[in-house]
């Protein structure tokens, strides 16, 4: 028997019961149960089993450093692994089951990795796998077995049920932890009328408190000061919230389980202008044989389990102690029924203290520890001997049976967020451990977690024995010869073992951070709350060299655990990103178009006829436009304003061709690079004015080429009177493509002459266009005869209405690019970001008159290189076609490595009738007429194409000029 | 996360502003025909350790271009500036 539950005052409603079930066993608990506090008052101490060795493991810790009680909850797409029993309420009906066990709890089978121990010890992912069997097959068939057997819980994928939420806040104090230091904190804030934001981890508010006896002074002390805090409107506390990352710009993140079900986690994002760090303090296990034993539990852990929840852990009771804290928990459990033996290492104390604890009954043996815990999945003795101030046995063990050892080897101030924020803490003595640096503008660290173990005068239980006076700086306790006489865990979450570090050791990981690396100490989900400072003093000792010498490593976010779901909040599926939609969406829908992304926007893809699927749909679209007229939504274009006396000379510089000759009333194709040589993006701009000019982008540059404008501007280019400004929302634009576009448009628009004469190509028009105010460029994408219509957005939809109703058809982005590819215009796939003006056999387009961004760099040599892959057309044999990303190789030749080239574009041509592409191959057009092939191994295509001119269709351009 | 305090829009989330790059380097005159002060301008670039100027732009904001101080060593945000203001 071990735990069990009292009738005595404690923090729990006894008017509330409730229950869950464990393994498929009921048990019976209260409002204001952990679910630990409710397992180990059923009696339940064994929860799981270990990471590697699948060694039975108990509850030890009564809070966020609890390195075993990690449970599955819920069922189906509700699963959460490794929920963390100790700080997890227990609710009514939840289900639960042990981590790590199979194929049950009390009979694992992977326990015989524990025979196995030779294999799995520090840097066995580094070893294991090599030798001494031939080759590696052997290890590969272990590897599944490994897996299978490996990791800590099971996920699940099924998509989660439950809904989180993200919210930002602001606050003048950021209060974090409310145990008496931190609640004195908020009050101190709140009664300044300073805005105070004060969370705490815990359901209940008080911290340590809540380990002291239910109804004496410690809940005076907090109820007085609750009703304070409440009393202040300018106070907001969060309970059940974990603040788990410190940022730069003084961000904090929080992350809030929300008791109603409607929402299960909250994500804040917290900007503070002052945070006070009161996270108190994590008390540091022994290292030991056998002190991974189910019935091995922290000294404070008891008391609190005893004080807050009225378990009592077990009734013989062996603690043992290093410094004056365990003496609260050894009078506690003497007061309700227990049997005490207390082991404290330190040969002298106070006369004050021993009287104390003498006199209300516990066994006290000075000078001693404990050897060794034995039992069988529970502790049934502790073996103890005298030790001397090194944890060296100096004298044989006397065997003590018990059914629970509970051990204290200091406090650890909770300095995680201060390291987040600032690096490594420093070493105080005085502690035997680390506390944060001093503090900064906008942090401050108080109470136990700054290292402050002094007592509130309201909540100090008696003077006796004092927490202030240093611990005996002794954690690992051994025979006489230095040696544990069984396995010693130093981490019990990754089950990295005394034995491990010493190996590491003498490998020759002598850095703490190699050390943690190697042996995989600290690196499970409890990040080494518990295992941290006992795996760097037993480095530090292997080394002879102090502590603070060999230094801790840094802490990083999160403090503990976060759900990935509460990170993601509502910004997933839809919601993922903003969708842009053209004004003109809704036509799109109602014409039942099957719409497709293009970067943030929702662009109409086809538009299907019955029975029609996308290669028929785009097909018909694109042949009609070279038959007749068809209408394409090209609203999502980047437009931006340039204006002002530079407009001209700020175009020049970034167009590789000339724009100082552009007239008022003209409009010109335009490419323009990076300074680096490599093609940015293409448009047309129109000048519409003396300083007045209209720039279209490519869908997917807008905001790149917009963003750049701004940046040379502003900066190096800051003297050019020219300003920018994006128009991309005002203007929504539709391209007429066709032979019959011109008399379409001419029945429609009225005030301009669009004859052929009047508006040549590359020449623009305002219009009237069905009672609309419209510009009307002339240019051509598809190589029709083409006009670009730009409509204020507002009245695009009546435009667009017009132009339907007087007999154009509208197309999709599908039928636009097979126009576009049997035309040899450029796209995203060949403007990718690794291509030159040559690439792209534009190279005449640059002027050699001036200079412009990029055209130094755009001739060094390696961009110039006759041996670069260029463009050319491919004309591919047989009914398949090419795929994107297809490689080309010489006819005759291998089809290995990365090939001659590689495909980029690709469509069946209803012009040609036949399947056609772009590629870039090396030396380009000099192998006009040769045959290649294009080989795809992941589509599983080899085909044969003849290297063409990339304009298929009317490369003179009789059609677009028509 | 870093908070700069944008002179037209005041303090905000790094996450309205877009890194733009070293702000101590300067591009070479439109006329530099010489090959090594522009490969210089794209490529090379000090990193460090301490005191450093930047650009970033308020993008999701007043779109300005800024210089901020920032301190690679420790994430202190110093001056901000307007980038056509700057020095």
């Amino acid at each position: 028997m071990a735990g069990s539950r009292l009738d005595r005052a404690a923090r729990i409603d006894r008017h509330r019961p409730l229950s869950f079930t464990f393994e498929g066993r009921s048990i019976p608990g209260f409002e204001g149960d952990t679910l630990s506090s409710a397992l180990l008052a059923s009696g339940q101490m064994l929860v799981g089993r270990s990471f590697k060795y699948h060694r039975p493991r108990g509850i030890m810790a009564a809070g966020v450093e609890d390195p075993n009680a990690l449970l599955s909850q819920g069922t189906g797409g509700g699963t959460t692994p490794n929920v963390l029993a100790t700080v997890t309420e227990a609710a009514a009906g939840a289900v639960t089951r042990a981590q790590n066990a199979w194929p049950w709890l009390d009979h694992d089978i992977g326990a015989v990795n524990g025979l196995l121990s030779r294999f799995l010890g520090a840097g066995f992912y580094y070893k294991t796998f090599i030798g001494p069997f031939a080759g590696t097959r052997f290890w590969m068939a272990c590897e599944h077995v490994i897996r299978n057997a490996a990791g800590m819980g099971r996920g699940t994928t099924l998509p989660d049920p439950d809904r989180y939420e993200k919210l930002n806040a602001h606050c003048d104090v950021l209060v974090i932890g409310a145990g008496p230091a931190g609640l004195s904190a908020a009050l101190d804030a709140g009664r300044k009328g300073l805005d105070v934001l004060l969370v705490e981890q815990d359901f209940a508010l008080g911290g340590g408190l809540l380990s002291e006896g239910a109804g004496g002074a410690a809940d005076d002390w907090l109820q007085g000061t609750l009703s304070a805090l409440r009393a202040l409107p300018n106070v907001r506390i969060l309970t059940r919230t974990t603040a788990f990352g410190a940022y730069d710009g003084d961000v904090w993140a929080l992350v809030e389980a929300t008791p109603d079900k409607a929402t299960r986690q909250r994500y804040w994002l917290v900007r503070t202008g002052q945070a006070v760090m009161a996270t108190g303090a994590l008390e540091r296990p022994l290292v030991f044989a056998g002190n991974d034993l189910p019935g091995v539990m922290l000294a404070g852990a008891v008391r609190r389990y005893l004080n807050r929840h009225a378990v009592l852990c077990g009734r013989a009771v062996v603690l043992c102690t290093n410094n004056d804290s365990a003496y609260a928990t050894a009078l506690d459990l003497v007061a309700a029924g227990a049997q005490v033996t207390l082991c404290d290492l330190r040969r002298d104390i106070p006369d004050a203290l021993k009287r104390r604890a003498t006199g209300a009954g516990v066994t006290l043996r000075l000078g001693h520890g404990i050897l060794a815990a034995s039992g069988r999945k529970m502790v049934q003795a502790a073996t103890i001997a005298p030790m001397g101030t090194d944890g060296r046995a100096t004298g044989t063990g006397t065997r003590v049976p018990c059914d629970l050892i509970a051990v204290s080897g200091g406090w650890a101030p909770t300095l995680h967020l201060w390291s987040q924020r600032f690096g490594k803490p420093v070493h105080a003595p005085g502690i035997d451990g680390f506390v944060p640096g001093p503090d900064r503008t906008g942090f401050a660290s108080v109470g136990a977690a700054a290292g402050n173990f002094t007592p509130l005068d309201a909540t100090d239980p008696e003077a006796d024995f004092d927490a202030r006076r240093a611990p005996l700086a002794v954690h690992i306790l051994t025979d006489s010869r230095g040696n544990t006489p069984g396995k010693a865990f130093v981490d019990f979450q990754h089950d990295v073992k005394l034995a491990d570090i010493d190996q590491a050791h003498l490998e020759g990981f002598v850095s703490v951070e190699h050390l943690k690396r190697y042996t995989t100490s600290g690196m499970a989900t409890d990040q080494g709350k518990t295992s941290n400072l006992n795996a760097l003093s037993r480095l530090a000792a292997l080394r002879g060299a102090p502590v603070p010498q060999v230094g801790t490593t840094t802490f990083r976010p999160p403090f503990t655990p976060v759900t990935i779901g509460a990170l993601v909040g509502q910004e997933h599926g839809h919601h993922f990103r903003p969708t842009r939609l053209s004004p003109l969406h809704d036509r799109h829908a109602r014409a039942g178009a099957v719409m497709t992304e293009a970067g943030p926007w929702m662009r109409p893809w086809y538009y299907p006829q019955p029975g029609e699927d996308l290669r028929a749909a785009s097909l018909r679209e694109a042949a009609h436009v070279r038959q007749d007229v068809g209408i394409v939504d090209v609203s999502t274009l980047g437009k931006i304003a340039v204006q002002g006396p530079d407009a001209a000379e700020f175009l020049n510089r970034v167009y590789v061709n000339g724009f100082k000759t552009l007239a008022v009333g003209r409009l010109r194709y335009g490419v323009m690079l990076r300074d680096d040589g490599i093609v940015l993006d293409d448009g047309a701009v129109a000048r519409l004015g003396e300083h007045d000019y209209f720039m279209t982008t490519t869908t997917a540059n807008a905001a790149k080429v917009l963003s750049r404008a701004e940046f040379l501007l502003q900066t190096d280019w800051r003297d050019l009177r020219c300003h920018v400004t994006t128009v991309t929302d005002r203007w929504a634009a539709i391209a007429v493509a066709g032979p019959r576009s011109r008399a379409l448009l001419s029945t429609l628009c009225t005030g301009a002459d669009l004859s052929a004469q009047a508006l040549p190509n590359n020449h623009f028009t305002p219009v009237d266009l069905a009672g609309v105010s419209c510009r009307l460029h002339r240019m051509s994408y598809s190589g029709e005869l083409a006009y670009e219509v730009y409509i204020p957005a507002p009245q695009a939809g009546v435009v667009w209405d017009a132009l339907q109703a007087a007999g154009a058809r509208p197309y999709g982005t599908e039928a636009m690019g097979i126009l576009r590819i049997e035309k040899g215009h450029v796209a995203g796939a060949e403007l990718d970001g690794r291509t030159t003006l040559r690439d792209l056999g534009m190279a005449g387009f640059a002027s050699t008159k001036k200079p412009f961004a990029g055209s130094v760099l755009a001739q060094r040599p390696v961009l110039t290189d006759p041996e670069r892959q260029t463009l050319v057309g491919l004309r591919v044999q047989g009914e398949t076609g090419a795929k994107p990303g297809a490689l080309l190789f010489a006819r005759g030749g291998d089809a290995r490595g990365h090939g001659e080239g590689w495909v980029s574009s690709t469509t069946y041509s209803p012009a040609l009738g036949c399947n056609i592409a772009l590629a870039f191959l090396a030396r380009g057009m000099t192998r006009a007429g040769e045959t290649v092939r294009v080989v795809s191994p992941v589509d599983g295509l080899d085909l044969l194409a003849e290297v063409v001119s990339p304009h298929f269709l009317d490369p003179e351009g009789n059609r677009q000029n028509a | 996360m870093l908070r700069f305090s944008c002179p037209v829009c005041g303090l905000r989330d790094e996450t309205e502003f877009t890194y733009g790059g070293d702000a101590t380097v300067r591009r070479p005159a439109m006329e530099e025909t010489a090959m090594q002060p522009w490969i210089d301008h794209v490529f090379m670039r000090d990193n460090p350790r301490g005191a450093h100027r930047e650009y970033w732009q308020h993008d999701q904001g007043c779109r300005q271009w800024l210089v901020v101080e920032r301190n690679t060593l420790t994430h202190a945000i110093g001056a901000v500036t307007l980038a056509r203001e700057a020095v």
